[in-house]
Parts: structure tokens; sequence; C-alpha cells
């Protein structure tokens, strides 16, 4: 079996797994698995107004996922997406309440304000990584908290005079679209999915067919080889933090122009971060794969809001059969293990 | 006749590849059976089926004359199979005792009885002539000595027939010299072995018989003491091979290269390179002569750019490089061929082609305003695949489905292409075949005739002594010596390598 062809059957299978287990699941607890599946995906598909939430939920969800994915091609492991996410998220909705340009200039602006909060925020574990070792795990986990609390502090005592929300950002800086929503039955889709989609351009580019790409994935693989062949490590290890920083500020941006258009004080993480390292995971770390398994989780998760109102199942089962996916991709490897055999035998 | 081994028409597939084709290995009982063949001829896969770790497709193996199925590695064990691995599995942590009884333990009352098991190794080692003590901690014993342990492990659990891998590859000539003592012992005590080499001198010294695989068949057995290294070496690799390296006398012109006093730490903070001066001359090898571990890694590190130096001084045409940065000092014209291929050499995940290009992707024509150009980066690499005879099915192959003297010779062509004033090479013809190391050495000396430096760092003194103009021996650090190959021998060099001065080695011969 070429190795190709596993990467796509790998991911396929493991959803799979995921779905039959969460049928047994709902069996043993007594849903109607067929109707459950049934509500998930009229949730998902429907109704024109339910593909327009699908589409807005997969737009941070490809952003957040290609942040995951660009460091893990470079050998890092940037648990911070959540932080980056919600630092790019405030300083979009600060841009885009602050002040009062054209739009021509005002979107652009705010936009590159939330890449570069994210950029800047992701450059810290970067810093710390090249310069002095120290593992960029355990600095974005603490780096989320901060980002968590420092972001609550600003809207709260910066932003607005003891509010738990901002006001809405200016017209002029909203990526919402009126039409976008009247062709979707006024759901909250609004013109980022362009956005992510080109940034899955991006990233493919940058990665396989620059300079600077040769020496990311060569960082990636095998530092010492890098090193020896002259690269720069530690740029490199900060260039992908930084790099990937930005596509999680930019996640952020997504919902602070897009879908919400305000920030509010939050007593928790969003959970979007944590969820593009399990979409990265599902998608193999490449471009492609981050765009359908965004696709994936956010179809999961807008089309399981209707399983509890059309079959009665409860929400936390929804969140059992995610799991249950993202289980069976972290131990995908039992799968190839499985299909190699498999096609050892064929061969013979 | 009084076989302890038959392995008779063994076939061992893999897929559609045959790794064993009919081999028929037969040792007797009290005999050192050599098992000569290149690397990838089917030496290990033999020796694995033997251990239990394959099974054969065809074929019937008997032990002291009775057919035997041996299912798993613990049946031969039970068979009397020992194997001496190459790479040693041994705990640094635990002592000789500890190492040997481990999986087998003596116990009493369900506690390790270590005095009864120390005891027994000490027997051991004593009817054996080891000389091993069965307290000390692995971490404190000299390589050579470890192996013994290894050695005793299969001892201890009863073999009668022991395979050694690769036994010399890590030891020092003298070192070498006290293991075919320990081996005629073991022969002498009615053991028998199955010796698996690549190296003509060490069979030609030790063994009985010798049997040589090549592609995966059986070409014969002969006698040792009827055959020469020519015959056997044309046997393995199937056309006449030359051994003596042909050069032409070196004609030294400029320095290249100029050491002084350099001072190097290693990664634990002690002094490695302590005060080291060396020249290498436009258009001669220099070869560095010494232990592992005697500061060689550090030097070509701080001479590469990997390693900070301490202080001293390292220039390279007359420029100062030392503590410059690796793509500066690879600029001013130094090549290198690294002593881990995997570690240092290539991105084993990327395809050998983007490995063709690895240090100098940057320039033009492979990448032309930040953008790669993956045209000219392929043409690159189809021309040093067939120019440096690297067999490949493609340019596009990953680097890691590459056998090692593959690897190497596309390291090699990607340094060499760079046309490098000082083409530094550490180890370069480790774990090769007499093919693929006589094309490294013929790649060498082409360099030296082009006016190039060339320094070379090994372990093997054969290759130091055939390929350099001249020796310099490393020891603790320093260059404790510098001798012309033609005025030296074997025994002179392992003695300064030791730490003898010249004067001393010199009475001592």
């Amino acid at each position: 079996m070429s190795k190709r062809l596993q990467g796509i059957i790998t991911p396929i299978i493991a959803v799979l797994l995921g779905i039959i287990v969460g049928t047994i699941i709902m069996l043993v607890s007594g849903y109607n698995p067929i109707s459950a599946y049934n509500a998930l995906w009229n949730g998902a598909f429907g109704e024109v107004y339910y593909f327009g939430e699908v589409v807005r939920q997969v737009t941070p969800y490809i952003l957040a996922g290609l942040a995951v994915a660009f460091a893990f091609r470079v050998g890092l492991f940037n648990i911070g997406v959540e932080g980056q996410f919600i630092v790019g998220w405030l300083a979009a909705v600060w841009v885009g309440t602050s002040f009062d340009l054209p739009k021509i200039i005002h979107l652009p602006l705010a936009i590159i304000a939330a890449t570069v909060a994210g950029a800047l925020w992701a450059y810290i574990p970067g810093l710390l990584k090249a310069r002095l070792r120290v593992h960029e795990v355990i600095v974005t986990i603490m780096l989320n908290y901060t980002a968590l609390h420092v972001s609550n502090y600003l809207i709260k005592n910066v932003l607005t005079n003891h509010k738990d929300r901002t006001g809405m950002i200016k017209e002029s800086a909203s990526l919402r679209s009126d039409w976008l929503q009247s062709i979707t039955d006024y759901s909250r889709l609004h013109w980022g999915i362009i956005i992510a989609v080109i940034c899955c351009f991006i990233m493919w580019f940058l990665l396989e067919r620059t300079t600077k790409g040769f020496e990311l994935r060569a960082v990636g693989f095998n530092q010492d080889a890098a090193q020896y062949a002259g690269m720069n490590v530690n740029r490199t290890i900060i260039l992908s933090m930084v790099i990937s920083g930005a596509f999680a500020g930019l996640a952020g941006a997504m919902d602070g122009l897009g879908t919400f258009g305000y920030v509010t004080v939050k007593s928790g993480f969003t959970g979007v971060g944590f969820d593009g390292i399990a979409i990265a995971l599902l998608g193999g770390n490449t471009a492609l794969g981050v765009f359908f398994s965004a696709i994936l989780f956010g179809a999961l998760k807008v089309g399981a809001l209707n399983m509890p109102l059309e079959a009665g199942v409860p929400n936390e089962l929804v969140d059992i059969i995610i799991a249950l996916i993202v289980f069976f991709v972290a131990s995908s490897y039992i799968i190839r293990v499985v299909l190699n055999r498999f096609g050892k035998k064929d061969v013979k | 006749m009084d076989y302890v081994i038959e392995m008779l028409n063994i076939r061992k597939e893999f897929g559609n590849f045959v790794a064993n084709d009919n081999i028929t290995l037969q040792v007797k009982k009290g005999e050192i059976h050599a098992l000569l063949g290149e690397n990838g001829a089917g030496k290990s896969t033999l020796m694995n089926v033997l251990f239990g770790l394959y099974q054969p497709e065809a074929g019937e193996i008997r032990v002291k004359g009775q057919p035997v199925k041996i299912t798993d590695p613990n049946v031969a064990n039970d068979l009397g199979i020992g194997m001496v691995h190459q790479h040693f599995m041994l705990v640094d942590v635990f002592s000789v005792t500890e190492n040997i009884i481990l999986g087998k333990e003596i116990t009493k009352g369900g506690r390790i009885d270590i005095k009864k098991a120390e005891e027994e190794v000490r027997r051991i080692s004593e009817q054996y002539g080891l000389a091993v003590d069965p307290q000390a901690k692995i971490s404190d014993i000299s390589v050579g000595m470890q192996q013994r342990v290894e050695i005793l492990k299969t001892l201890y659990r009863g073999a009668e027939i022991l395979i050694f891998d690769e036994p010399t590859a890590v030891l020092t000539p003298q070192e070498i010299t006290e293991l075919i003592q320990i081996m005629k012992t073991l022969i002498k005590e009615g053991k028998s072995i199955i010796l698996i080499t690549h190296k003509l001198k060490e069979i030609m010294e030790v063994a009985d018989r010798c049997t040589v695989i090549r592609k995966g068949k059986g070409i014969g057995t002969v006698n040792v003491s009827e055959t020469n290294p020519n015959e056997l070496a044309r046997m393995m690799v199937g056309h006449d091979v030359v051994f003596k390296v042909e050069k032409k006398p070196a004609e030294p012109k400029q320095d290249v290269l100029e050491i002084n006093d350099l001072v190097v730490k290693d990664s634990r903070g002690l002094t490695a390179v302590n005060g080291l001066n060396l020249s290498v001359r436009a258009g001669e090898i220099v070869g560095i002569a010494g232990v592992d571990g005697n500061g060689q890694s550090e030097l070509i590190e701080a001479i590469t750019g990997l390693r900070k130096a301490e202080s001293g001084s390292v220039k390279v045409n007359g420029k100062e490089l030392i503590n410059h940065k690796p793509r500066k000092i690879m600029e001013s014209g130094v090549g290198h061929i690294p002593q881990d291929r995997h570690k240092h050499g290539l991105v084993l995940n990327f395809p050998i082609g983007e490995n063709m290009v690895l240090e100098n992707y940057y320039q033009k024509p492979y990448s032309k305003n930040g953008i790669l150009n993956f045209k000219e980066i392929y043409n690159q690499a189809r021309r040093l695949i067939s120019e440096f005879d690297v067999r490949t099915p493609s340019e596009y192959v990953l680097a890691r489905a590459l056998s090692g003297g593959n690897q190497q010779k596309a390291i090699i062509g990607r340094e060499v292409d760079r046309n490098p004033d000082l083409l530094i090479a550490a180890q370069p013809t480790r774990g090769l075949d007499v093919g693929a190391i006589e094309f490294i050495h013929r790649r060498l000396i082409e360099q030296r005739d082009h006016g190039k430096a060339v320094l070379l760092v090994s372990f093997e003194l054969d290759e130091i002594m055939s390929v350099s103009d001249r020796i310099a021996v490393i020891y603790e650090g320093r260059i404790v010596a510098v001798v012309d190959p033609k005025e030296t021998d074997e025994q002179e060099l392992g003695l300064l390598m030791a730490g003898s001065s010249r004067k001393e080695a010199g009475t001592n011969v």
C-alpha cells in the first residue's frame, strides 16, 4: 500500500471506528443511533442555515489547525494556539472598535493586528526554546492562562468601564456580509472562510515551495543535519512559532470580526485552540488534510446542537464521539500496523 | 562428518526479495567458521534464521545431526546457540554480574543470590581466560571488556556455538589481538564459533574455514589454509579487488588548514581537545589515528563550526575561521563528510534528491527570490546520482530507503561536487563493504590529486595507513606524533594511540 493512500485511509478508518464505538455507547445507554446520526447530519447539512453555520465554525478551525500543524512540521508542539487565538481576537476587536477608517484600510488593519498579536504571543515560547531550550509545551500552556486573564483584565478595565463585553466593532472593520447571511437563511456566515482557504494555500506554498520552507522542514525532521548544513536552527524555530501564532491570531480575528463582532470576558477557554490540535492530528499536519478535518470537526460541532432537539441524545454524547475519533486518530499507529499486515499479504 | 551445525539449502524471502537463496552452512565441532559477505549479502538474515528470529521458507537446520525447528531465540538458547551482538546489549548502571544473569537469575527464596552468581561468573571467566571483574560497573569498563561480558552472557547460558557479529568493529588493535586469543581459548575448551565479518585479514588470522555468500547466494566454503585474501575477496565481490590503494606520491604545496593551540570542551564540559596543533597542505591526505573518544569528534566539530572552541586558531587558506557560523565556514571552502551520516549527513525523511542540495539549496539556480526550483534541484541530483553511482530506484525516494553505502556515496558526491579546498572525511567507510570502500578511497585520493587538502579521521588503522600521506596520532586531545605511513606499522601506531611516547613505542617494537 502506498504511503499516500495510507495517509488518507488511516484518518477515515479512525473516524469510522469513532462512529462505530459511538453507536455502541448509544445502544448501551438506550438511544437510537440511527435517528441520532440522522439528527447530526440534518443539523449540519439538512438546511442551508445549518450549512452556513458549519462553514462559519470551520473558518477558525482551519486556521487553528494550520497553526498547530505548522509548528508540528518544524518539530514543535504548539499547545498555545488557544492563547494566541484569544489575544488575536482581542487585538482585532480593539482595532475594530477604536478607529474610524475607510473599510479598505480598517478591515486589513484589524486583521493584521490580530495576526501580529498572535505572532508576538507565540514569539515568547519560540525565543525561550531557541535561546534557553525551555520546552515549548510548558511555556505555551502557561501563556494560555496568561492570555485569558490579561485579555479579561483589558476588556474590563481598558476597553470598557467594568463591563463584561465590548461594544460592537465598526462596520468598516467587519467581515460580515448581508449577502452571505441572506443566502444562508441568516446564519452568521462571513467572508473569513476565504481568508482561511487562502491560508491553507499559503501554508502549503511556504513549506513545500520556498527556500525558507526547505529549512523549516529540514529542522523539523533533523535539527542536527540542518545545523550541519549551515541552517540557523534557532532562528528557524522562532520563525515557525511566529508563523504558527500568526495563523492562531488570525483565527481569533475570524470570531472577533466575523462571527461575534465583539469580545467578552471569558470564564474559561474557548476550546478552538485545543480542537486545533485534534484537527491538525487528523489532517496529518498537511494544509489539505487540515482543510478536510476542519470541515469534519465543524460539522460535528454544529450538527451536534441538533441531536438533543431532534433525537433526544444528550450533548455530552457528541463530545464523547469526537473524543473517540481523536483517540482513534492518536492511536492511528495501530491502524497503520493492521493496514501493513493486510498490505503484506497482498504482495505475496 | 561431525558437524555441530548444519544449515542446508536455506531459503528466506521478504516479499519478492530473496535474501537467502539455497545457502548451505556446515560448521564442524571445535572450529572457527567465518561467514564472509558484503553488506546486504544476507549474512545477518542467515544468522537470524539460525537464531530463530526468522523462519526460512525452505531448507533444514540440524544441530549435532538432529533436525530442529528453531521458532524463537529461546529455542536457540536451549540448543546451545549464543550470539555476541555487534551493538552491546548491556545495562550501563548494572554490574557485570547483574548484566550476565539478567533474565536467568540465580535466586534464593525469591531474592537474587548475587554472591553465588558472582562466583559462577568468576569461575566461567577464569575457565576461558576472560579476566573480567564480576563486580565492576559496565559504565566503568572499556569497550573490549564490555564485549567480554557479552561473551560471558552466552557462556553463562550454556552456549556451545557462539556467533560473533562483526566483533572487531569497535576494538583497538591490541584489543583485537586479545579477542583473537580468547576465541582460540574458547575453541580449545570445545566450543564452536561462527564469525561474521567482512575483514579478510581477521579471517586469514583466526578462522579454520570460511563460507562466502554474495547477493543472497552461497558461493562456496574454503579451507582458510588453502586460500589467500585475493581469492576470498574475489569470491565475495565477484571480481578482482585492488587492496593496496593505488596512488602516486603526494605533491603537497601550501598549508590549507592550520590549527594552533586549539582547545575545545565536550558536551559534559570536559576538555576534549587540549592545545592541538595540526596542519594539512594542499595535495595531501592527513590521517588522524586514535582510539575513539580522544577528541576526534570535538576537533572536527570545532573546525566546521558545529561546536564552540574555547581558544586557539583555525585558519583555512590563511583566513581565521574559529567560531564562525557553519555556513560561513562552508562557503570558505570546507567540505565535511560527517561521522554519523544519519544524524548529520542526511535528512532521512527528505527525498535523496533534496538531500543532494542540503547545503546550497539557497543558492542559484536551486533557489530564486526565495522560491525553490525543483527542476534544477533534481537535475543536479540526477547528475550526482549517476556520477557517484548511487543506486536508488529514483531521485524521489526517501534517503531513508537507501542502503548505507549508497547514502554515503550520495553524501560524498554532494561534498566533492562543491569542490572544497579542504575536505574533512570522518570515518567515511564505516560499516561499508569492500566495493564501496574502494570507491570512496579512490574519490578521496582523486581530490588530493586535484590539489585539495584532505583530513581523514578513522578508527580503522588499515584505512589510515593505506590512504594517508601523513599520519597524525591523537591522544587525549593532542597530536602526540606525526609519522610517515611508510615508516611505521600497526604495532607502533597502536602504542602511540594508547599514550606511549614515540621513543617508548620504538623500544617496545
